[in-house]
């Protein structure tokens, strides 16, 4: 081998120094080569890096030092005037780009390090914008918490579960450790804790109201802040180590009914409030947040609402279930009222008919016996039997038509009558008793009084009948007079009688009628408590007919039914009595007058006719049966006739007035009819009139008939005249027993 | 004389005669009292009635007399009808008849019965002769334009 002329490095003594720089700079020029790949592959990665000309520049910059390094390599040894001039190149080039860059590089990083700062500020923004989102959340959730609250607390209108439910949603909610509600006693000056969440049966703890804590917390609507301390906050027992959560207090208007009317209700007013306390779990350093303190004022309000609400929920409750019970006891009140008054009303009408009978029996025999013989002693005592009997029949009648005159049921019975004729009569029937006690009786009667009048006769002689008999009994001396005159507007009115108001019309004309006598008297204060029926007084007992306290109750009746009025005027005991009675007649027609004969006994005109006097006519007989429905037909009479005695209990009904049975057939098949009619119509009014028409005289078939129940015989043959004056007593006095 | 008042006095006549023999009485007259434009036919129709029943009667009495056993108390029955129907219409002599009669079916005598069953029948043709030709002698007054005469009560 040779030594050529090629260059060949030479490996100096120093070689190792050498080898080491040449490595070195191998490195150096690697890395200056990869440096600008890795950061074109990194800038080609991030698209918004903006300066691309300066990572150019920069790219270069490394790129030439990198070579220049590189051929440092060749440098080392002995090396070529091109190497040399290739490394001049380089150097020259680097040292253009390098200071290129570095001028550029002065302007370029002030702008690096402000997008920096932008970058800062826009996290702090960030961060900022997070923050505020969390605190609209919270506000959005607390608003959902009052409202599910709300919803919780208005879904039940009973009082304890509104306040229940309250304490446990917001425990629930707001975290709390303790809840408590205190509400005023009934007397006002006192908090009592009435619920609270966790403890189960709050023992009546009480504090005064006029803490100066809890006016602090009445006097505003908004939540406050109340130191733990306090008596209303201090509801567990303290155990030492903890530190107490902070404790808010809100007010709760109890709002009552009334409230709601006033629209502008003052703010300092009588209102009443319960406190509600709430206390933070202690040692969480939780604080009140605002939101929360709102939520608390919000939900008191809609409690307070709740409260009123099942307040009056209550009340209207109450007041129905207290309606629900009168309306009950009025309902049977009113039952037991009409069931009363029915038994009283059969009870009545049983009675008197059941007592009727026997009455009518008694009055008929004893009027008999006294037509025999009698020995004086014996006349006495049917006179006294009859006088009894009179008595008691009267009475009877008496009580049977204030009852019927209480049901309404009493009607008058209007006629054309002789007015005067109706005084007379009156003064015919005092007359003796008068005399007997030496009394004067005087009857005036006014010039302008009518002579007839048309109205009830009967009933208008029965008021002054007992009238006039009062004035009779109880004066012991003196005398009577009795006024008739007809009443003109100012005398109508009366001033004790203010309720009176006659209204004169045409065809009519009020009497006026004043009995006066020099008896007794009446002392002022018993004088209202003579028209009621059965009133007993020293006085009054003496006053009322019969002493069974009806007889000036019924004239005031009869009088009502006039439309008139009737009082009692006296000075006091011993100054004697007035008595005056109004009543309305009517003005009869001309034509009539001439009709009517002046008929001087009790008052029975007997009707002429009877039209539309339902009959029904038993009896087996064609022709009498013939006869007898003739009869009757001519006299206007709506006739039936029935043969037999299945047929008449088949077709007689409470329409039929009047009965007429045949009762000569040997064989008693018209008693029996006679008592399945009584049967049948258990109502007095309701019942036919059954009369027997019988041939024979003998007593028997009298008594069979009057035991049976009939209200009449009649002995067959039977003229025209005779049914007619059978027809029209019968029915004036529902009862005709002939003198046989 | 005018036929009218002819007729009108023989009708008076006859009916008096009847009154006085006693064939008919009161009831009789009360009877035409209530005949009334309402009612005019009122005394042919019950007396056509009458006519109907007792002939009825007379026949049941006469059936029931003729049994082996008399049953006296329905011959009584129907004699007490007879007298009923009788006294409404005023046949005075058949209800004297038949008073009688009724006392026989009491004492439940054969032959009296008998014999006032003939007795009866008698009475009865001559109530209903003296009738019908009361009521022609009234037919005839009216077809001549006359007015039936209301008769005085006794």
């Amino acid at each position: 081998m040779e030594s050529c002329n090629c260059i060949e490095p030479q490996w100096p003594a120093d070689e190792l120094l050498m080898k080491y720089q040449y490595i070195s700079d191998f490195f150096i020029a690697l890395a200056y080569f990869s440096i600008p790949l890795e950061l074109i592959y990194f800038v080609k990665k991030s698209a918004v890096f903006p300066y691309r000309w300066v990572l150019v520049q920069f790219g270069a910059f490394i790129v030439l030092c990198g070579a220049t390094h590189l051929i440092n390599l060749w440098t080392f040894n002995m090396h070529s005037r091109t190497v040399a001039i290739v490394m001049t190149t380089a150097k020259v080039l680097t040292a253009v780009v390098s200071c290129a860059t570095a001028l550029m590089l002065v302007h370029i990083i002030p702008d690096l390090l402000s997008v920096k700062t932008r970058e800062l500020f826009l996290k702090n923004k960030a961060a900022e914008l997070d923050r505020e989102m969390g605190l609209i959340r919270t506000q959005e959730e607390t608003g959902r918490h009052v409202r599910m609250l709300t919803h919780e607390i208005r879904s039940t209108l009973d009082r304890h579960t509104i306040l229940k439910t309250t304490l446990v949603e917001l425990g629930r909610t707001l975290a709390l450790e303790e809840c408590a509600l205190w509400m005023p006693t009934r007397t006002g000056l006192e908090l009592q804790l009435s619920y609270t969440l966790r403890q189960q049966n709050p023992v009546g703890y009480t504090v005064p109201i006029q803490l100066p804590v809890i006016n602090q917390v009445f006097s505003s609507n908004h939540a406050v802040k109340i130191s733990p301390n306090c008596p209303v906050a201090r509801l567990r027992p303290l155990a030492g180590k903890y530190m107490p959560g902070e404790v808010v207090a809100v007010r709760v208007p109890l709002l009552h009914l009334s409230n709601f009317q006033i629209n502008d209700w003052p703010e300092l007013s009588t209102k009443r409030y319960a406190l509600m306390v709430l206390m933070l779990p202690s040692d969480s350093a939780r604080q009140w947040h605002v939101h929360e303190l709102e939520l608390v004022e919000v939900v008191a309000d809609q409690v307070a609402v709740a409260l009123s609400h099942a307040a009056i929920l209550e009340e209207s409750m109450r007041a129905r279930d207290l309606l629900m019970q009168q309306n009950i006891a009025l309902d049977s009140a009113r039952r037991e009222a009409e069931t009363a008054i029915r038994a009283r009303n059969d009870f009545l009408a049983v009675m008197n008919h059941e007592m009727r009978t026997p009455m009518h029996a008694i009055i008929a025999l004893s009027s008999l016996l006294q037509e025999t013989e009698l020995t004086p002693e014996q006349r006495l005592m049917v006179e006294t039997i009859l006088k009894s009997s009179n008595l008691l029949a009267t009475l009877i009648n008496d009580v049977l038509d204030l009852s019927r005159l209480e049901d309404g049921s009493l009607q008058l019975q209007i006629g054309t009558f002789n007015l005067h004729a109706v005084f007379r009569e009156v003064l015919n029937l005092i007359k003796p008793i008068a005399s007997v006690k030496k009394l004067l009786v005087a009857l005036n009667l006014a010039p302008d009084l009518p002579e007839y009048a048309v109205g009830d006769e009967k009933r208008l002689m029965q008021t002054l009948l007992n009238v006039v008999g009062n004035a009779v009994k109880f004066t012991k001396e003196g005398n009577i007079s009795i006024t008739g005159f007809v009443a003109k507007s100012e005398s109508l009115r009366d001033s004790r009688a203010p309720e009176f108001f006659p209204v004169p019309i045409e065809n009519h004309f009020y009497l006026r009628v004043q009995v006066k006598d020099s008896g007794s008297g009446i002392s002022p204060q018993d004088i209202p408590n003579l028209f009621t029926k059965f009133a007993q007084n020293q006085a009054i007992a003496l006053r009322n007919s019969s002493g069974s306290g009806l007889g000036l109750a019924i004239c005031k009746r009869f009088v009502n039914l006039m439309e008139g009025h009737i009082w009692i005027e006296s000075e006091g005991l011993g100054k004697g009595c007035t008595a005056i009675f109004i009543v309305k007649l009517g003005i009869p027609e001309h034509s009539n007058d001439s009709n009517l004969s002046f008929i001087p006994k009790m008052p029975v005109h007997g009707q002429t006719n009877f039209p539309g006097l339902k009959v029904l006519v038993m009896d087996e007989n064609g022709v009498s049966r013939s006869v007898t429905k003739g009869l009757l037909l001519h006299l206007g009479c709506d006739v039936m006739t029935v043969s037999s005695v299945e047929e008449c209990f088949r077709v007689v009904s409470h329409e039929h007035q009047v009965v007429f049975m045949d009762v000569c057939v040997p064989g008693i098949d018209g008693y029996e009819v006679a008592v399945h009619i009584h049967d049948k119509f258990t109502r007095r009014h309701e019942r036919p009139l059954i009369v027997a028409l019988t041939g024979s005289t003998d007593n028997l078939t009298k008594d069979n008939c009057m035991r049976v129940g009939m209200d009449g015989v009649i002995l067959k043959p039977v003229s025209l005249e005779k049914m007619r004056s059978v027809l029209s007593d019968l029915l004036e006095h529902r009862v005709l027993f002939e003198s046989m | 004389m005018d036929a009218v008042t002819r007729l009108h006095r023989q009708l008076v006549d006859y009916s008096n005669s009847l009154f006085q023999e006693g064939i008919l009485d009161n009831q009789f007259g009360h009877l035409q009292q209530l005949q009334d434009e309402s009612n005019p036919d009122f005394v042919a129709e019950v007396v056509n009635l009458y006519f109907k029943d007792s002939e009825r009667l007379l026949n049941e009495i006469t059936v029931a007399l003729d049994q082996q056993n008399v049953d006296f108390t329905k011959v009584g029955g129907h004699v007490h009808q007879l007298k009923g129907s009788s006294s409404s219409i005023g046949a005075q002599r058949v209800n004297n008849v038949c008073t009688a009669f009724r006392s026989f079916c009491e004492e439940k005598n054969i032959e009296g019965c008998q014999q006032y069953l003939q007795h009866l029948k008698q009475e009865y043709y001559l109530v209903k002769n003296k009738l019908q030709t009361l009521f022609q002698l009234q037919q005839q007054l009216l077809s001549a334009g006359g007015s039936i005469p209301a008769y005085e009560m006794r």
